[in-house]
């Protein structure tokens, strides 16, 4: 005798008293419907637990994997509760699809598995370890190589790429100017109207136009430059150079016999190296343009004494030192954003992960290198 | 022979700038056919395929998918079309920020309530439906050519699309595995019943497993040849068309001028 209970619209069900169920299944089996039916069945057996389960699908209408994908999960239930699983009235349609998706056993379709990466402290330590010692060789290698294309451009000049010298200079240089500008003179307008409220307590208004001329010019300017360039161009350097990595573009370089050392990173250094001084140049003037601002404006100075008072408190030796920093840290930059983009290989996230890259490596390597100058210029004397 | 429209194209014009691209291009495309659009270089069967995908809108003229004009539709009604489209781009356009199993599984989450369980679960059965079983925790980087086109083509399947285009799958694929290819996209044809539209240039699938083709020219900015690609071959009225599915060179000066007279 059977014993009726409950149904849908979507599976009519029966059970008799040996404890075996059957669900006969209605209308379609698809996207639309399988989430639905996979919860109410689930729930209905977990509630039941009967010994046998028996799908009938004569009454199925439509019937893809996300319908294969019900009864797996149906199958896999029955499974672990150690009953026992039929299929009726199964048509040749719904068995076609079973069979493409390894129904029976999926073992047949299962290629060894490629593992998840691994959450083992100890593996992920050695996996970091071994990167890094590859990232350091290609690293080392990377200088060699720019020394040795370097040594060549010196050799024969005529490998230099100049076209693309130029065009590297304009997107580095000029380009830049007016984030420049504003950014400097912005910085001037602030130290100097945050000095003047120290300053003005002593009747050493004049001072201001020494601080904001040296901050300025042996300390923020060439840093402040370093810090824009790095974030306008060397994340487009790294961009640039990751996204021909990874298209094979620079594979096609080697191959027709260029040098990509030479092709694609020494008229990047060389803009670099040329325009970031400048850059610098014009942050200095700007700087202390905008404290003249505030000099002239709030502390009533005079534009003539502002001048005389700026040169004065300069002295050949902090321009140099100023114009030696942006130099090495133009190097710097565009090094690591070369050699970040030469390290890029996989897809679009990894131009991503390159350029944020070149600006974090870029970052750390300014403020290193700003240290120890710091700290030669201390024994210097 | 199939006769209920799915796709209907009438009068569709598409320009870029004031260069004309596409003039006067009607068809249909019936449900549940293998249809084959080809043509040479610069034709336009990629701009007539982004057309049906809904990625361009044309400059004027109807698309109507599923009783759904493309091109005066709402908004709501045009998602409701992209969901019954499924595409296998060219490059796979596989992310490759994400696992192939992430891949797969991204608009299964998205539109289907399944636990996170199943759609792993449905997410094998896919891979395995394509050959690619055990691959999933691969990124697509990690993947040859072919393994990528089934990723691919698995993640166009997601959804049991009621229609699927594919643009060029086998191309700079080995001939083995390019039949494989072809295998499939019949085998998918005929047992989800998916209307499937193939741009491509490779003869042996077009012989092998089209119902139909629709062949584009640059001359007339349009259709030359429509029908059975084994009847076209040796009895197109147009040269051009047979010199295509022939493969052979344009030839003789007579052949030109032929070719002249059958474009005016």
């Amino acid at each position: 005798m059977k014993s009726s209970v409950p149904s849908s619209s979507r599976y009519h069900l029966s059970q008799n008293e040996a404890g075996e169920m059957v669900i006969q299944l209605l209308g379609r089996m698809d996207v639309d419907t399988a989430a639905e039916l996979l919860d109410n069945l689930t729930t209905l057996i977990k509630e039941k637990s009967p010994e046998a389960l028996t799908v009938d699908l004569g009454a199925v209408t439509h019937f893809d994997d996300f319908g294969a994908l019900v009864l797996f999960e149906l199958k896999h239930l029955m499974s672990a509760a150690k009953g026992s699983f039929n299929l009726i009235h199964l048509s040749n349609h719904p068995q076609e699809i079973l069979s493409q998706v390894n129904f029976e056993s999926q073992a047949k379709c299962a290629l060894p598995l490629k593992a998840k990466r691994s959450v083992n402290i100890l593996v992920r330590l050695g996996d970091s370890a071994i990167s890094h010692t590859f990232n350091f060789r290609l690293m080392t290698a990377f200088i060699g190589s720019v020394f040795l294309a370097f040594a060549r451009i010196l050799w024969k000049p005529k490998l230099l790429r100049f076209n693309d010298t130029i065009t590297h200079m304009e997107n580095t240089g000029v380009n830049a100017i007016p984030i420049v500008a504003l950014i400097s003179f912005l910085l001037g307008l602030i130290i100097a109207f945050m000095s003047s409220l120290q300053l003005q307590q002593f009747g050493a208004n004049i001072y201001v136009a020494s601080l904001v001329a040296l901050a300025m010019v042996s300390e923020l300017g060439p840093i402040m430059t370093a810090i824009i360039v790095a974030g306008r161009t060397g994340s487009a350097f790294a961009a640039e150079i990751g996204t021909m990595k990874i298209s094979e573009e620079v594979d096609a370089l080697f191959s027709m016999g260029f040098d990509p050392t030479l092709f694609l990173v020494v008229p990047r250094m060389i803009a670099a190296m040329v325009v970031v001084p400048i850059l610098t140049l014009f942050f200095d003037i700007f700087a202390i343009f905008g404290g003249l601002v505030v000099g002239v404006s709030i502390l009533k100075l005079s534009a003539g004494a502002y001048i005389t008072q700026t040169v004065d408190a300069l002295s050949l030796v902090e321009i140099t030192w100023g114009f030696v920093k942006s130099i090495i840290f133009a190097v710097l930059v565009s090094w690591i954003a070369c050699l970040r983009g030469f390290q890029t290989r996989g897809g679009a996230a990894a131009v991503g992960n390159a350029a944020t890259s070149a600006v974090v490596s870029s970052l750390f390597l300014i403020i290193l290198f700003d240290s120890i100058i710091a700290v030669i210029r201390g024994y210097w004397g | 022979m199939k006769t209920e429209v799915l796709i209907k194209v009438r009068d569709l014009v598409v320009k870029y700038g004031d260069n004309l691209i596409l003039d006067n291009v009607s068809f249909d495309v019936f449900n549940g056919e293998l249809l084959f659009i080809l043509g040479g270089s610069g034709s336009g069967k990629t701009t007539l395929v982004r057309h049906l995908m809904g990625l361009d809108r044309p400059f004027s003229g109807n698309i109507v998918i599923d009783g759904i004009d493309l091109t005066s539709c709402s908004d709501a009604d045009f998602r409701k079309t992209l969901r019954k489209i499924g595409i296998l781009f060219q490059g796979s356009a596989l992310f490759g920020s994400m696992s192939l199993a992430e891949n797969i599984a991204l608009p299964i989450q998205e539109f289907s309530r399944l636990s996170p369980d199943a759609v792993h679960d449905l997410v094998r059965m896919k891979l395995c439906r394509v050959g690619l079983g055990g691959v999933e925790n691969y990124r697509p980087h990690e993947l040859s050519g072919g393994m990528k086109k089934r990723a691919g083509l698995a993640r166009a399947l997601a959804l049991n699309p009621k229609i699927i285009f594919l643009d060029e799958p086998t191309a700079g694929l080995d001939p083995v595995l390019a039949s494989e290819i072809d295998e499939l996209i019949l085998n998918i044809n005929k047992n989800n019943g998916a209307t499937m539209i193939v741009v491509t240039h490779e003869l042996q699938s077009i012989f092998g497993i089209a119902e139909r083709i629709i062949m584009l020219d640059k001359s007339i900015r349009g259709i030359i040849a429509e029908g059975d690609p084994r009847f076209l071959k040796e009895h197109s009225d147009n040269p051009y068309v047979r010199r295509f599915l022939n493969r052979q060179i344009e030839s003789a000066p007579l052949n030109a001028h032929e070719q002249i007279e059958n474009r005016v």
